[in-house]
């Protein structure tokens, strides 16, 4: 009990520091990229899902994310459409039919079948991305997005709209929380463990995963809306296998199946990426070893590295004192 | 839809599909042998295309120096291999972002080294003319690479079914753990796997310039196709990426010319259908 107290505070001091760090003079840069890290959050929690809780490793996260991130960009400069909620819902819609589709191919397989055909969906959408030039304007993207108001605020400047992104970030991880401890998230789980028994329990496994599926694809969806608003571009690139596998290493690094953990995993890959990028033109080629270091190194996330690394110092420290 | 249409398009598709094999059967077998998904093999075609255009710039044999493009991404896969993903072949999640992370070094190792631009490759001399049917042209060099890659089909196939390694390998895919009972040393097959794989994937690089050209990009463009083949063809069967490429190959190519911006899309079509009604593919085995 006083654990998970312990943690809740622990969740609101977080919160207060989120909410005050654009009105204690943290340069727009880092604002600009905290916003960034929660919209990667998102998606890395409904990837979370399906990875940690579900047991679907699903490497067509990113297409997810990038379907909701074109609807915003073809719903603004062909029909029109920019005021927040509707585009907000269209993008969520947009997903949530992908994953449907996406779902009825990929779940005929499972385990090591379902990542491959996954990864052939993401690619299949990547090259629609690529190549529809008349509706995603190739490799060229669509530009020109404009973020709308929010009911009376104007969040066109970067501190309103961190706090959109932020808002978007606790509601998803809410409502991400309650979805995994509902009696649905407790099925999911068991679909996880053994989805054999569970079939014997009477329970419909196929169902469970295509629920979970765009249920995840609707978070997704969501965050790549916000992530089209956020850089008023989108490109093939935001829907790449790159950028899956990316989302999956913030997961992981993140720590699989905890929600929360996701946003550390954002956390470390958007500021290293970002800071790679400014350092070297080879970050890439870092970013190679980045991923050979976590998954070799780290493959329980950084919720489990860190309290170990800490539990070692801490161990050894009197050990140095006595030398 | 005219006969010539129809001709250009099936010789295209049919050259274009052959390529395919010589990526896709490295993929098919590693994953049938070792469950690792390897995200690089697009890459190992790259940089034997790169490798090789290299060394026909420097005035050497077109043929040798695609065989050097496959030698020299076969010990670069080697070495990968070797020092980390071995240890990995029954955790296909860490192997498979492991072979990313490979993937993402090499296309930057292979952009610092050969530079943004798009390199155009021409066919050897011997093979720049074209046969004339009737009103039909075909171009000498993609029925050369057809039967080049058919050849080297052949000799995958007779490896497998009669040699000892090849009865090791078929052996190791049906139960690895009663061959490793039966003192099978099944870790050689998977490096000799891991090797032919990386070898024709390199060497097909360069084969595959006059049609594909090499720029960076073109294996992220490969995979999706590559991933089809596996799929439709059946997971670690060779027969079935043989299937799967020429078909996948013939299916790009009408999509190209038929629908030019959805030519991806196509793709998806007889991966949809091949999973509503075979899921383990056309020669693949239920698990």
């Amino acid at each position: 009990m006083t654990l998970q107290r312990r943690w809740l505070i622990a969740a609101g001091a977080g919160f207060i520091v989120a909410l005050v760090l654009p009105r204690v003079g943290v340069p727009t840069f880092y604002i600009s990229l905290l916003t960034q890290a929660w919209i990667y959050a998102i998606v890395a929690m409904s990837l979370d899902l399906l990875v940690g809780f579900t047991g679907l490793v699903n490497f067509s996260q990113a297409a997810l994310f990038g379907v909701g991130a074109y609807a915003v960009a073809i719903a603004a400069t062909r029909y029109h459409v920019v005021d927040f909620f509707p585009v907000v819902c269209i993008g969520i819609i947009a997903a949530v039919v992908t994953a449907a589709i996406f779902g009825l191919v990929a779940l005929r397989s499972e385990g090591v079948g379902f990542i491959i055909i996954t990864i052939a969906l993401n690619e299949i959408v990547w090259g629609l991305a690529y190549q529809w030039v008349s509706v995603s304007g190739g490799d060229n993207g669509i530009t020109g997005i404009v973020r709308p108001p929010v009911g009376p605020f104007d969040v066109s400047a970067n501190t309103g709209y961190y706090y959109v992104c932020l808002a978007f970030f606790v509601i998803s991880l809410i409502l991400l929380s309650v979805i995994v401890r509902s009696p649905f998230g407790l099925v999911l789980k068991g679909v996880r463990e053994t989805p054999r028994r569970m079939r014997a329990l009477g329970y419909n496994v196929w169902l469970y995963r295509y629920f979970a599926m765009m249920i995840s694809a609707g978070f997704a969806g969501l965050a790549g809306v916000l992530f089209a608003w956020y850089n008023q571009f989108v490109g093939p690139t935001s829907l790449s296998l790159d950028q899956s596998t990316q989302i999956l290493i913030m997961v992981i690094l993140g720590g699989i199946g905890t929600l929360y953990g996701q946003l550390f995993g954002a956390l470390v890959v958007v500021f290293l990426s970002n800071e790679l990028s400014a350092v070297t033109q080879r970050w890439e080629m870092v970013l190679g070893v980045v991923y050979f270091v976590v998954v070799m190194y780290a493959p329980g996330g950084l919720v489990v590295l860190v309290p170990r690394l800490w539990a070692r110092l801490r161990g050894l420290r009197p050990a140095v004192e006595r030398t | 839809m005219d006969l010539r249409f129809f001709a250009q398009n099936a010789l295209g598709g049919l050259a274009y599909g052959s390529l395919l094999f010589l990526i896709a059967s490295g993929l098919t077998l590693v994953f049938g042998l070792m469950r690792i998904i390897n995200l690089a093999q697009t890459a190992f075609y790259l940089l034997g295309a790169y490798v090789g255009l290299t060394l026909v710039a420097h005035g050497f044999d077109f043929w040798l120096s695609s065989v050097a493009g496959g030698v020299v991404t076969m010990v670069l896969g080697l070495a990968v291999y070797s020092a980390f993903l071995h240890r990995y072949h029954a955790d296909p999640l860490t192997s498979l972002l492991l072979t990313l992370g490979f993937a993402l070094i090499l296309d930057d190792g292979i952009l610092a080294l050969w530079g943004g631009d798009p390199r155009s490759v021409s066919p050897p001399p011997m093979l720049r003319g074209s046969i004339q049917i009737g009103t039909l042209v075909f171009p000498e060099y993609w029925l050369a690479v057809i039967a080049i890659s058919f050849t080297v089909a052949a000799i995958m196939f007779v490896s497998l079914r009669r040699t000892m390694l090849g009865v090791i390998i078929r052996a190791s895919v049906d139960d690895e753990e009663m061959a490793r009972g039966l003192g099978v040393d099944v870790n050689r097959a998977f490096y000799v796997v891991f090797a032919a794989g990386a070898l024709i994937a390199g060497i097909g690089g360069l084969l595959g310039g006059p049609i594909t050209s090499a720029y960076p990009g073109l294996d992220g463009e490969l995979t999706p196709l590559a991933f089809a083949v596996v799929i439709v063809g059946g997971m670690g069967s060779l027969t079935g990426a043989l299937v799967g490429s020429i078909l996948i190959g013939l299916v790009n190519a009408f999509g190209k010319a038929m629908f030019p911006e959805l030519s991806y899309f196509t793709i998806f079509v007889p991966v949809a259908l091949i999973m509503a009604f075979r899921p383990q593919g056309l020669f693949g085995r239920k698990q």
